[in-house]
């Protein structure tokens, strides 16, 4: 391998339904920066069924070219097919650097893609920045976030690495923004092809939003237990337009989805306000939620860690404060 | 039917604390737990065995003492447990760790391969799909449910962002499951008694298949540069008070920074 | 010599401690504030096969060890002492005197069903005016034809009317005073079997302590556990075990009552350091700690003695003894550490405090183990 063959930064542009995802303008935003260390181009892939339209949006975002697969076959993610599609890109155009979000499609694709491509990969970071001998370092919470790692793959190409959503920063949008939109030919081998989707059920989302791009997040741990006890952080959150979401302790226990989870194996979210209610604030929580704007913590007891990152701490009942609290800003807002 | 669950044992990351002087890690009597996820995925195994008599092999990568979560294994209802182990397999980063246990897997026959989703200490979720693919095996991860459709199919669901997906895979096929999906069962106190009385096969590089130069550090193409603890944000205020005061402290708060 | 677990008890603590934190803990304070008994926890307890650790396999036991007994009752009382004594007088109680001293028909018919935790056991020897004399039975056994009729009242068994199983001592002969009791298995829902009042106590609140009430209740001949006038010698030989679980019960509590008060003294701060830093603190925590642990020491080594099949009754007394008020010391003074906060039911440690006091009393009392331990010293 001759490292010099290798050129540009890909970004794997995800896409759910039709919908360019969140992370992938986030990680076009950082590409871009990268790219302009490098004196490289962002080269964004797409890939799905009746998604060409999407392209633009992408280079409005940052990205120099889009590579375009678009087939019937990559309508919905398929670990295979988007592999083959991917590693075959990969293999014509010889990127140095390949990113996805971590999602649930970028981290089953990218380590399977590591594998194929015999390359190393890093997982979840948030932060990337290029030495001065040109290498991508890529730096990571390990440990439950206790600690942190700053991890290269000098020897290898492409360098790659998944990167947690909601951590780097989208550009304005250009419009208007011209760029090259590249179609690639899509064939897949069928006969590699074992796993068929038989159903897609979305969630009762009504009004749910994502937590990683909510405003206020009103957040139960431990201390809230039981799934009555959550309802009532439901009304709180309602009355504050603002969505709910837990501690991990809580979503291990079934009470309420993984999609809602806060912390290092959950999502990072940055909300201009955040509940921590009943959560004590083991690190790994803490990892997921310290860079809230404002963080206001209520629990038993006095010496939870939590206090250490709010900015406004009650040490009380939160089951008994909770409803109060509801009230009252009830009768602010009706005011 | 056999089934073969990847295990870990890992430090319990809830149970690590930071020096609130220095800001370094102490992890100094921070007890050593089978990964949750991976217990997750053993659950969802001896469900299956209890459904249909599957037979349940557990293996693990590790230094000998990861032998207790072998051991646990088998408490809680495994049949067969090995330990890779071995100087050549130190140092790995998850595409090394991913050919080791590959290579052990190729001389194993099983339908089903199960994985935890990720382990607490590295949270990578990267060494299944990495061995999924060096053994050409389909597979599917983020499971929170497993049935067996027929001889050759398995039907599982898949949390995603958006809900669940419905998939089916042909057998033989690697899954890596959710612990959250599931209440793993706790050691029984007759499993606990056997335990010991069952062997744990210790295996070393020469019994598996696979190239050496893929082992190890060597096989590794990360290279961890640094690692450093995080610093420490400086704490606020902290009211300890009835209910009644702390909604209106926490009123108060709210009508000065933004939201009412 | 060894003093360490071996692998399997170690595993063992393991899941017991892990069972304890989060499934017996989040219900000890309820559970004493509703004076209930934890039918949940037992329940999750049986699918565990903790409710027969030390029996064989043939009878439908874990063919586990006495030790690993000892370690459950103390893992569960070091969270709720409740949960901790249902097990012990069921174990040692009912499962053992009958595992003990049992027919074959009497084992296969009653110990699987024990071991499995579908039926719980309970001990019924105390009486009115039978305490600590417990040869000063008045509850009556007559055989008439191939029933006996029992009359008679016991009080203060634990798992009363929670339990499907008793075992109960009558006079068959007054005139033998200890010579003339004997051991019966009664079966709830016996006709003339009632279960009376229910004490309202201290501590172990969860733990269902009541009055049982024979009138005329006839059970069959073959029920009778060991030899006609047998009992008294199975009555002491059963306390001698159950010892070994109040002991560890004992234990249990003041580990826990520890536990907090280390926790609480390195965050709590006053005058600018936490309490943790106090010599006065570091002094008397230090004597609790060594306190606690020859406690185990004993406890351990009465258990090991009883697995071996040595005589272990003075050994018995001797950890139930120590381990009781070294208990009753912990948590008084676990309260005391906690100043204003460990008066409150905020923090379990008055919980602790008034579970401790019943370890003294309770399978004989402090005076109780004091004669045993004489006794032995002095024989001849």
């Amino acid at each position: 391998m001759n490292k010099n063959d290798y050129k540009n930064i890909f970004v794997f542009a995800e896409q759910r339904g039709g919908k360019i995802q969140p992370v992938a303008l986030e990680l076009i935003g950082k590409a871009s920066d990268l790219a302009a260390e490098l004196g490289e181009k962002v080269v964004a892939m797409l890939l799905g069924h009746n998604v060409s339209s999407l392209a633009q949006e992408l280079i409005e975002y940052g990205a120099d070219e889009v590579i375009v697969a678009d087939a019937p076959e990559l309508e919905h993610y398929i670990t295979e097919e988007y592999a083959q599609v991917v590693s075959q890109i990969a293999d014509k155009y010889l990127p140095s650097i390949i990113l996805f979000g971590a999602t649930t499609i970028g981290r089953d694709l990218a380590p399977r893609l590591s594998a194929r491509l015999t390359t190393g990969l890093t997982a979840d970071c948030t932060k990337l920045e290029i030495s001065e001998g040109k290498e991508l370092m890529m730096t990571r919470p390990a440990f439950g976030g206790n600690l942190m790692a700053t991890i290269m793959c000098t020897e290898h190409r492409p360098q790659m690495s998944t990167v947690r959503p909601g951590v780097m920063q989208k550009k304005d949008r250009q419009p208007s923004r011209e760029g090259v939109i590249t179609n690639f030919e899509v064939k897949i081998d069928m006969s590699r092809v074992k796993v068929k989707l038989i159903e897609e059920v979305k969630a009762e989302k009504d009004n749910r939003i994502d937590i990683s791009e909510a405003n206020i997040l009103v957040s139960g741990g431990r201390g809230v237990g039981t799934k009555e006890n959550f309802a009532k952080l439901t009304e709180l959150a309602d009355v504050l337009n603002a969505q709910v979401s837990a501690s991990r302790a809580v979503v291990d226990a079934g009470v309420i989805p993984h999609d809602r989870q806060v912390g290092q194996t959950g999502k990072t979210v940055r909300p201009n306000l955040y509940f921590a209610l009943g959560i004590s604030g083991a690190i790994q929580h803490l990892a997921g939620m310290e860079e809230s704007d404002y963080i206001i913590a209520i629990n038993k007891d006095k010496f939870a860690p939590i206090y250490s990152v709010s900015d406004l701490g009650i040490v009380g009942d939160v089951n008994k404060i909770i409803p109060l609290l509801t009230e009252r800003l009830k009768k602010e807002f009706s005011k | 039917m056999n089934i073969v669950v990847c295990i870990k044992q890992v430090p319990d990351t809830n149970e690590i604390k930071i020096n609130p002087v220095t800001g370094t890690l102490i992890r100094d009597g921070v007890p050593s737990i089978m990964n949750p996820d991976d217990k997750g995925g053993l659950e969802m195994a001896l469900r299956l065995k209890d459904e249909l008599g599957a037979h349940v092999t557990v293996i693990t990568m590790g230094p000998p003492q990861a032998d207790l979560v072998l051991r646990e294994a088998f408490a809680m209802g495994a049949d067969r447990a090995i330990l890779l182990s071995g100087r050549e397999f130190a140092g790995a980063d998850t595409l090394a760790t991913s050919n080791a246990l590959a290579g052990a897997l190729r001389t194993l026959q099983f339908d089903l391969l199960i994985c935890g989703r990720q382990a607490i200490d590295g949270d990578t979720a990267q060494v299944g799909p990495q061995m999924a693919e060096h053994l050409d095996l389909p597979q599917i991860s983020y499971v929170c449910d497993i049935k067996v459709k027929d001889e050759k199919t398995v039907r599982v669901v898949k949390e995603n962002e958006d809900g669940h997906q419905i998939l089916e895979a042909q057998m033989p096929c690697l899954l890596t499951c959710l612990a959250s999906a599931v209440h793993p069962r706790y050691m029984n106190v007759a499993g606990i008694v056997q335990a010991y009385n069952k062997e744990v096969e210790v295996w070393g590089v020469d019994r598996i298949d696979v190239d050496l130069a893929k082992l190890g550090l060597k096989g590794s193409p990360t290279k961890v540069l640094k690692a450093f603890a995080k610093g420490l944000k400086s704490p606020g205020e902290v009211f300890e008070t009835d209910p009644e005061e702390a909604v209106g402290i926490i009123i108060s708060r709210l009508k000065e920074k933004f939201i009412i | 010599m060894n003093f360490k677990l071996t692998p399997t008890q170690s595993l063992f603590k393991q899941m017991i401690r892990e069972f304890a934190e989060k499934e017996v803990k989040p219900l000890a304070a309820t559970i004493d504030e509703e004076e209930r008994f934890p039918q949940e926890s037992v329940d999750k307890m049986a699918a565990l096969g903790l409710f027969g650790i030390p029996l064989p396999v043939e009878y439908g036991g874990a063919g586990g060890d006495n030790i690993m007994y000892s370690i459950a009752v103390e893992e569960l009382s070091r969270v709720c002492a409740t949960t901790g004594v249902v097990l012990s007088a069921h174990t040692s109680l009912c499962l053992a005197p009958i595992y003990e001293n049992g027919t074959e028909e009497q084992k296969k018919k009653y110990l699987p069903k024990l071991a499995s935790g579908e039926w719980i056991g309970a001990f019924g020897l105390t009486e009115p005016n039978a305490g600590t004399d417990a040869s000063a039975q008045q509850t009556t056994a007559v055989l008439d034809g191939d029933e006996w009729v029992l009359n008679g009242n016991k009080i203060f068994i634990t798992n009363a009317g929670h339990a499907h199983v008793y075992v109960i001592f009558a006079m068959t002969d007054k005139s033998l005073k200890n010579k003339g009791i004997s051991a019966f298995i009664v079966e709830a829902g016996t006709p003339g079997f009632e279960i009376g009042k229910k004490e309202l106590k201290l501590g172990i609140r969860g733990s269902a302590t009541a009055e049982l009430i024979f009138t005329n209740c006839r059970i069959p001949k073959a029920n009778l556990l060991g030899k006609v006038g047998g009992g008294f010698a199975i009555a002491m030989k059963t306390l001698d075990g159950g010892r070994i679980g109040i002991a560890s019960q004992a234990l249990g509590i003041a580990q826990g009552a520890l536990d907090e008060t280390v926790k609480y003294t390195m965050e709590r701060k006053q005058f600018g350091k936490s309490l943790s830093q106090f010599q006065n603190t570091q002094f008397q925590m230090a004597d609790l700690k060594t306190k606690v642990e020859a406690s185990r020491l004993l406890v351990r080594s009465a258990a090991f003695k009883k697995d071996c099949k040595e005589n272990y009754s003075a050994d018995a007394a001797m950890a139930k003894l120590f381990a009781a008020e070294t208990a009753m010391e912990v948590t008084t003074k676990a309260v005391q550490f906690h100043g204003g906060y460990g008066y409150t039911r905020e923090y379990p440690v008055e919980r602790m405090m008034r579970d401790a006091k019943i370890t003294e009393i309770y399978e004989g009392t402090s005076e109780v183990q004091r004669m045993v331990i004489a006794a032995a010293m002095f024989k001849k």
